[in-house]
């Protein structure tokens, strides 16, 4: 029998279909996996074995007697920042390290009543602030194509964990880049949803107007799968929009002939060289050989991305933090002399540097005086980017150019020098700060480490990118590279 | 735009967060590094543009009524508290 961790998440709902294995097998096989490899990769934080197969058992009766859906008995693992009933939900932090969530994330129990068998809670940036997963409580994730690189962040443990196989798909979210940018790292297919396509109740805020959930996995098909089932409206999430969720399996094998795919002229021109550029501008002749068209278009006040971000999130996530006392649920210091000492020792202990560091970042710029200077204006530029986009998106179906700026570096080499590490978002950020939904797929190798091809559409234009990637993917072959070590 | 030590240490406070001196020497650092990098936002004319907080264009905050929508749930969730007690949760003496 072909060896299950190598199928993608498509190919075993057909094998469960056919009764060819049973869910509790395909759990077990993964669980064996987990045992087998996590401790060297720190993908999970939590693993949970017992509720897993129990999960699984229930799927494999439903297939039994009939009941059963396209994901029943499917594995999956949920990134550590959902919430999930009775199981520790950290979100990387010291400050929740004893969280056990009482109600499930919308997401999650979509998933669940879906059939959807969780294998456990994946590794993350200490609540998704970071772009390599070493700000997490639970120390670094290692990257499966090389252990001594890191795998991306924030959703680095989910990326990790499915680019070794030791989970078929796995969620993630999207800030400012951490679906996108730790798939390209793990040649990894990521989506992040247009804002408001996927509730977010029950997922752990950090930024409220830029935050989104997705999904990781191996195909855009198997994303496809998995996003139609997390889309759609939620009265439990005030940003949740109303809009229909249309059928994106449907329309993945649209043909390409006359698409018009713009080229990020800033994007080309903005920190990347030519040997990074190289898999990438590959991918755009394959897409040219599929009868696309290409047309350079310029987005001038995207390379003002970074900046703008780095005033806007730092300031929701000052405000998201604040729940974070020490008294209702969380971290709490040792004997504290009074109710300030309580918050601040609470806080100051509970918090890694990195979220320190934004909180603070974030009360600067909203203090008296500086608010004007900093957030209202970092407001104003974050609509003229987004109105370059809605321009771009007049003449072109979609846009493309590099998820990241080089592939996977040294876990260590930019922990020291912040600025340097948020240059990483570079290309990814710009999507956030529009609400618009962008995908990374892999597209090619750079001293064997992977690099992503970055895909942005229009809002709600999910079933384009997919549709998109899936043509090219059925035309190449690097989506389903794998590292030799967890062939 | 620089801050200093104690420029920190007060952002600190108005945060709540309870940082070495040692820290917020390094804060102060990075901080500033930070803000150097947001300048690069003085560089563009914005007097004519609308600040933008919502990304999707005419979508407002949906409401509600306030009510409870869900059955009390009280000591599952005080399950995470550092200290209850009679369904309350305590903290230092607020008033001596």
């Amino acid at each position: 029998m072909t060896q299950l961790h190598t199928l993608t998440l498509t190919d075993l709902a057909k094998g469960l279909k056919a009764k060819q294995f049973s869910s509790v097998e395909l759990t077990k096989h993964f669980l064996n996996r987990i045992e087998q490899f996590n401790s060297e990769l720190n993908a999970y934080i939590t693993v949970t074995p017992e509720l897993a197969l129990q999960q699984a058992a229930v799927a494999d009766a439903q297939r039994a007697s009939g009941n059963d859906g396209l994901l029943t008995g499917l594995p999956l693992a949920h990134k550590d920042i959902f919430c999930t009933d009775g199981v520790l939900t950290t979100c990387g932090s010291k400050m929740l390290s004893n969280f056990v969530a009482p109600y499930d994330a919308t997401v999650v129990s979509k998933l669940k009543q879906a059939g959807v068998v969780m294998l456990g809670k994946t590794n993350m940036d200490e609540f998704a602030m970071g772009s390599s997963n070493e700000t997490s409580f639970y120390g670094a994730v290692k990257n499966p194509w090389n252990l001594s690189k890191v795998p991306g962040g924030s959703s680095g443990g989910s990326a990790a964990a499915v680019a070794a196989r030791i989970a078929p798909a796995a969620t993630g979210t999207d800030t400012g880049g951490s679906i996108r940018q730790p798939a390209a790292l793990t040649s990894l297919t990521g989506i992040k949803p247009t804002y408001g396509r996927v509730s977010r109740y029950g997922m752990i805020a950090f930024a409220s107007s830029l935050d989104q959930g997705g999904v990781m996995c191996l195909s855009a098909a198997d994303a496809a799968m998995l996003l139609q089932t997390m889309s759609g409206f939620d009265e439990n999430d005030s940003t949740s929009v109303d809009t229909p969720v249309p059928d994106y399996i449907a329309t993945l094998n649209q043909p390409l002939k006359g698409l018009k795919i713009g080229l990020l002229k800033e994007f080309f021109e903005q920190g990347l060289s030519p040997e990074n550029a190289k898999p990438v501008r590959d991918a755009l002749a394959v897409y040219e050989s599929l009868g696309a068209q290409l047309v350079e278009v310029s987005l001038p006040n995207l390379p003002l991305s970074v900046p703008t971000y780095y005033v806007v999130a730092p300031a929701e996530c000052s405000s998201n933090l604040s729940r974070f006392d020490g008294v209702r649920f969380g971290y709490r210091c040792d004997s504290p002399r009074d109710l300030m000492d309580l918050y601040k020792r609470s806080r100051g202990e509970g918090f890694g540097a990195e979220v320190k560091r934004r909180i603070m970042t974030g009360t600067y710029v909203l203090s008296a005086g500086y608010y004007d200077a900093y957030y209202i204006r970092a407001q104003k530029i974050r609509r003229l980017i987004t109105d370059d986009f809605a321009n771009a998106f007049k003449q072109v179906d979609v846009l493309m150019g590099p998820t990241s700026p080089t592939p996977a570096f040294d876990i260590g080499a930019k922990v020291d020098d912040p600025v340097t590490m948020y240059l990483n978002d570079i290309y990814t950020i710009g999507a956030n700060l529009a609400g618009l939904p962008a995908m990374s797929i892999p597209c090619g190798f750079l001293n064997d480490l992977p690099v992503g091809l970055q895909i942005i559409g229009g809002h709600f234009a999910e079933a384009k990118l997919l549709n998109v990637a899936h043509v090219y993917q059925q035309s190449t072959d690097w989506h389903k590279r794998m590292p030799a070590r967890y062939a | 735009m620089s801050l200093s030590r104690s420029d920190v240490e007060n952002i600190a406070h108005l945060a709540r967060l309870s940082i070495t001196e040692a820290d917020a020497t390094v804060y102060a650092g990075s901080l500033s590094k930070i803000l150097g990098l947001v300048e690069q936002l003085n560089s563009v004319d914005i007097s004519q543009v609308e600040p933008m907080a919502h990304p999707l264009a005419g979508q407002v905050q949906r409401l509600r009524e306030d009510q409870v929508s869900a059955e009390g749930q009280r000591e599952k969730f005080q399950r995470n508290a550092a200290k209850v007690e009679a369904g309350l949760y305590l903290v230092p003496k607020v008033i001596e």
